[in-house]
């Protein structure tokens, strides 16, 4: 209620407004969008930011690889036999790029590899582990939903998938369909998302039978209102912390597939694969070969994972205060 | 409990078919085992008697035909390359990667769930951002790279363990093991350290994660309000409702590992089933591949069935049987 | 695994060598030594005929000698067979008396006569070993140490071809199945008896094969007390285990690894030359090739000027020296001189000369060049892929576009035998060490019911060089039979009907305190290892 705004108040009237004037609340900052909420919490983490900005600069050597490369090295009538296996710092024969990383056993300048490498690699990985992880979440929810024979059939047919070595499926792909980094991603897909559909399935049965599925059944939601409106979201925790392990492990598996000679092209390695030769030069002396395409993948790798750390655990809907 | 697995085990048996055939269809289609076999210096003749010598020249159906004829009397054929059967070549390596795998994933588990859950309890610890920082090293260096790096520490340059093969084995029952003896565990310590390296690093990630979503539970809560001690309540209230992801996780990288620890036994030259398969799908030895992924394949339902048992145990509110209508 | 401790593992070798101190100080006999070796790749079998593999060669080489023996240099010498003449299309070989096998039984023509028969009978080889009894009609013991051969028609390499034929015991490898034991019976050492250096201990599939020494060997004493074979098939983990100490020797280490083990004053590296060369094939069939695009249509490798801008483009020293390692010969032709059927004058590989091949490549109608596709098996031959890489980007350079088709040498041998590939890299190693077996599979017009061109997925044909190797095939005197092949290889280099990179050498990293001389045919047979003076 007002007190009167007389020039002349009493002392009990001016001790009112005094004591309402400690318990006014300051005026509400407008509410916080979601997005800024994400953010604010996000730069809080001195470690997060680390992520985020390995991560940019990772996603930047990539996209922008073919302008701040100093050699396209895909390109071989670039490379020069006797520039090959110079230690860092080294320049070219012919005078025209300094090789800041040194070259690796076929002449390809380091730096350059690894930004077009990192890519490769990069677009195998999320792609594949992005359309893995979309197929393997749905089959696992609808095995765990309906159960019964549908979960049966599913789940036989992730076994079997699961059994299937992936040299085996990139070798058939490769005879069938032939070369490419787009059978590649192919086979990383058939290769992965059976087990997406286990991890899911495993989650979907323990939500499936909480009380918030019964209710939502109750009230006549269609199946697919459930599965992804209810029960998608509860189960994503443990796995996007799979997803973005299983990053490493499809540019660990594309790696792998490439040195046996059924992934990328040889002539244009992914930073798997540059790894993966400059293996047999490890116990030679020409360190340089192997380490530093090690190194940007480890850092690539773990701003991956510390962003994804960091996103998923604001975006866990058990914190939110 | 005892219908499910029996129905199991019949489901396991058409798995197996679908395995055999699609491998023989796979393998057919990717090239001629006989130009990988025959010396180069073989005439053409020569190499028809060889394709007619293994039936390679009958149309795949009758391949196939045959190949099942054999098969329910177990016999899956004898490998092309070395003529010994495949199954028994196959049995013969068993125990040393069933040896490895169990080992590393011992390992892995005893490593994993403690660490990971201490960064789950205490997320704002320094010792949290090691094991976290850890973690994602241990996944993301490549697996031979480890492998090679502690060959050249422990091995070589301080002499501690041999820089490959297997140790000592003692015949335990049917099986050949070396985790019996003491130069056997000399030999294993380097080959499990590597595997269990990145699956430890997965585990932590995932118990972490399972633990921060528990934490703020009710049932946490009612048990803190109750005055338990948290050593109780970690092991007795936690641990269950976290272990479901664990145990999924674990099942499925056992599972990865028994079957395809082709890069640690190469490393290693340890004399496994894993280096065997891929000699094999290299050489395209056809009954050698498909007696390994039937083998496989069934050993995956088996493994699988183990984890769905254990999700009903685990969480008394799963139900395996039947969905809701 | 009866091994003992004492002898297997890295802790136990200080003791040995305490052990051998102690001894050699209380003035004592010959070293009780094992030796320890690294292979590449395991054996599939110890049946001697079951699969011809350089893996199981080597080691039956170890357990059986044959008749005749290659030398380092392939050369035939006399082994088991004290000497043989040859008339016509009748050969006499005269068995070396007083030879016991291991089991301390004779060896006599019986044996002998047990070992051919056997031969052809191994059901399911892989790989037979009846290639090393082409042209042989008829094998007769005249006395119990003289047996004769009867060709159909002249044939110079029967001496030779023995080599491949280890000779077993009749009596011990007798059987109730047709062959006498079987694959799988010799494989556990059942029947394995031979009249070798070493015999037969055990074989616990991938992990070791042990062998000791025969005690009723004929020829000098064998060095060693036992020998344990450790399969090692990746590279970088052989060269840990001899730097770790718990081999002795191995195989083939890495090409990039040489320089440092070669500094290393803990070992020896020995390389020798091989017969093995890798060339690059060329379509010349016609005008309908799948991996070429050309401006005008045709199919450049018919010109000959192409294919020689397309062999002055390759620096072979630079390729040797910067991907080889330096463990590499440039090659001007199919076979390493001195060897049999070799030209003198193809003793130098061509210098590169990428100005003249851009030069040749205009005055054939292609002054832009054109687009190529190269196909290379991928872990099949040593660095065969990055060779092929290498051969691309120099290729380039002149104008030919090139780039490569590597995959898993099964769906590389697919494609080849299915005439995929206008261009493909492979590689070749000759068991008889002469140029006849080379220019009759890789380069002869392909005939299939006489057997030959079987691997001349070129097609290239050239009837007088056909006319001259089929010439040689009957011609029983080695000058005149060289004098022939070489004609025919300088014939066949002239025209660039294929492209010869360059020849491999095999190498061997060992302990300091032992030697080996190394083999031509890339072979690690122990009874060559020694310890060094």
């Amino acid at each position: 209620m007002p007190v009167s705004r007389g020039v002349v108040t009493t002392p009990f009237e001016a001790a009112i407004d005094a004591v309402r004037a400690l318990e006014a609340e300051p005026p509400l900052p407008p509410p916080e969008t979601p997005w800024q909420r994400l953010r604010r919490e996000f730069l809080a983490s001195r470690l997060a930011v680390l992520g985020l900005v390995l991560l940019l600069l990772a996603v930047g050597a990539a996209v922008f690889a073919p302008w701040i490369s100093p050699q396209d090295p895909y390109d071989i009538g670039n490379l020069d036999i006797f520039d090959s296996k110079l230690p860092p710092g080294s320049t070219s024969a012919d005078g025209s790029i300094t090789y800041w990383l040194g070259t690796d056993g076929q002449a390809r300048d380091l730096l350059s590899a690894i930004f077009y490498g990192l890519r490769t690699s990069l677009v195998v990985s999320s792609v594949s582990v992005a359309a893995a992880l979309a197929i393997g979440c749905l089959v696992g929810l609808a095995a765990a939903y309906f159960g019964g024979w549908i979960d049966a059939l599913l789940m036989r047919i992730v076994d079997i998938q699961l059994s299937f070595p992936a040299i085996l499926v990139a070798l058939i792909l490769l005879a069938v369909l032939g070369k490419g980094v787009d059978k590649v991603i192919i086979a990383l897909i058939i290769v992965q998302w059976a087990y997406f559909a286990r991890a899911a399935r495993g989650a979907a049965l323990v939500e499936r039978a909480k009380e918030y599925v019964e209710a939502a059944q109750c009230m006549s939601l269609g199946w697919r209102r459930v599965l992804l409106r209810h029960m998608l979201p509860n189960c994503m925790p443990p796995l996007i912390v799979i997803a973005t392990i299983d990053l490493a492990h499809a540019i660990a598996l594309e790696s792998t597939l490439s040195f046996l000679g059924v992934g990328v092209p040889v002539t244009e390695p992914s930073l798997g694969m540059l790894i993966a030769n400059g293996y047999e030069f490890m116990l030679s002396g020409h360190y340089w070969i192997s380490f530093f395409p090690g190194i940007a993948l480890a850092l690539a790798i773990v701003g991956i994972n510390l962003v994804g750390d960091h996103l998923r655990d604001i975006l866990n809907p058990h914190n939110a205060h | 409990m005892l219908t499910y697995i029996l129905r199991r085990l019949l489901q396991a048996l058409l798995v197996m078919l679908v395995m055999s055939g699609l491998v023989f269809l796979g393998l057919y289609v990717v090239g001629d085992p006989v130009s990988m076999m025959a010396s180069p210096e073989a005439t053409e003749l020569d190499r028809e008697a060889i394709r007619q010598s293994f039936g390679l020249d009958k149309p795949l159906w009758q391949q196939y035909a045959i190949f099942m004829q054999h098969a329910v009397q177990l016999d899956f054929g004898k490998s092309f390359l070395t003529g010994q059967s495949a199954m028994g070549l196959i049995l013969e390596r068993m125990p040393a990667t069933l040896e490895l795998a169990c080992v590393a994933m011992l390992l892995a588990v005893l490593l994993g769930v403690p660490l990971g859950m201490w960064a789950g309890l205490k997320p704002r610890a320094l010792s949290t951002r090691g094991i976290m920082t850890g973690s994602v090293l241990g996944f993301s260096l490549p697996n031979f790279w480890v492998g090679l790096m502690l060959i050249m520490v422990f091995a070589v340059g301080l002499g501690w363990v041999p820089a490959s093969g297997r140790g000592d084995t003692v015949l335990f029952g049917p099986l050949d093991l070396s985790v019996l003896t003491l130069d056997g565990w000399r030999s294993l310590v380097l080959p499990a350290a590597t595997i269990a390296t990145a699956k430890a690093a997965l585990i932590i990630r995932v118990t972490r994660a399972a633990t921060r979503e528990s934490l703020p539970m009710d049932y946490i809560k009612f048990a803190r309000a109750k005055g338990l001690a948290w050593g109780r309540i970690l092991r007795v209230h936690l641990l269950k409702n976290i272990l479901i992801p664990i145990v999924t996780i674990s099942g499925l990288e056992f599972g990865q590992v028994v079957a395809f620890a082709v890069v640690t036994e190469t490393v290693f030259a340890w004399p496994g089933m894993g280096k065997l398969l891929l000699d094999s799908i290299i050489t395209l030895d056809r009954p050698v591949v498909v007696a390994y992924l039937i083998l496989i394949v069934f050993f995956l339902v088996m493994l699988n069935l183990v984890v769905d048992i254990l999700y009903s145990i685990l969480d008394p509110r799963v139900r395996l049987q039947g969905g809701k209508a | 695994m009866q091994a003992s401790l004492l002898n297997r593992r890295g802790v136990g070798r200080p003791l040995v060598g305490v052990t051998v101190a102690a001894m050699l100080a209380c003035g004592g006999q010959a070293v009780a030594r094992d030796l320890v070796v690294a292979l590449k790749t395991e054996p599939t079998s110890m049946d001697p005929q079951y699969h011809a593999l350089t893996p199981n060669i080597q080691l039956s080489q170890t357990l059986f000698d044959p008749l005749v023996c290659a030398d380092a240099e392939l050369a035939p010498q006399p082994c088991l067979a004290e000497s043989w003449t040859a008339e016509g299309t009748t050969w006499t070989f005269k068995l070396r008396p007083g030879v016991k096998f291991s089991d301390g039984s004779p060896v006599t023509a019986e044996d002998v006569l047990f070992t051919f028969d056997r031969a052809g009978k191994v059901p399911n080889s892989p790989s037979s070993f009846k290639i090393y009894l082409q042209q042989v009609e008829k094998a007769e013991a005249l006395d119990p140490m003289t047996v004769r051969i009867t060709t159909s028609k002249p044939y110079p390499l029967v001496a030779t071809n023995l080599t491949g034929l280890p000779i077993m015991s009749a009596k011990a490898a007798a059987g109730s199945a047709p062959e006498g034991k079987t694959t799988t019976e010799l494989n556990a050492g059942d029947g394995l008896v031979g009249a070798g250096p070493y015999k037969f201990v055990s074989w616990k599939r991938g992990s070791e094969i042990v062998f000791e020494r025969n005690p009723h060997y004929w020829g000098p004493k064998p060095a060693w007390d036992r020998v344990v074979y450790r399969p090692i098939s990746n590279p970088a983990a052989r060269v840990a285990a001899l730097l770790a100490g718990d081999v002795d020797l191995i195989e083939d280490p890495p090409t990039d690894d040489l320089a440092r083990l070669q500094k290393d004053s803990k070992l020896n590296v020995v390389t020798k030359s091989s017969n093995r060369v890798i060339y690059v094939a060329l379509d010349q069939h016609g005008n309908e090739t799948p991996g070429i695009q050309a401006s005008n249509g045709k199919n450049p490798l018919l010109d000959k000027r192409v294919r020689e801008a397309l062999s002055l483009a390759v620096d072979r020293k630079a390729l040797v020296d910067r991907i080889m390692g330096g463990v590499a010969t440039p090659a001007a032709q199919l076979l390493p001189p001195p060897m049999l059927g070799t030209s003198e004058n193809l003793v130098t590989a061509p210098k590169a000369d990428p100005e003249k091949a851009k030069a040749l490549l205009k005055a054939a109608g292609y002054p832009d060049g054109f687009s190529m596709v190269l196909g290379t098996p991928n872990g099949r031959y040593i660095n065969d892929s990055k060779v092929a890489q290498t051969l691309a980007s120099m290729w380039t350079r002149i104008g030919v576009k090139t780039s490569i088709d590597a995959t898993a040498p099964a769906v590389f041998f697919k494609n080849r035998d299915s005439y995929a590939y206008s261009a493909y890299l492979a590689g070749w190693g000759t068991s008889t060490g002469e140029m006849s077996n080379t220019l009759n599979s890789l380069l002869v017009t392909p005939n299939k019911e006489k057997g030959v061109g079987t691997t001349n997925r070129s097609r290239y044909s050239n009837p007088e060089m056909d006319r001259l190797v089929e010439e040689s095939a009957t011609m029983m005197d080695p000058a005149k039979r060289g004098d022939l092949l070489a004609k025919a290889s300088e014939i066949a280099m002239a025209d660039f009907a294929m492209l010869p990179i360059h020849f491999e050498h095999s190498v061997w990293a060992m302990k300091k305190d032992i030697t080996f001389g190394g083999r031509a045919d890339q072979m690690t047979m122990v009874q060559y290892v020694t310890p060094a003076k």
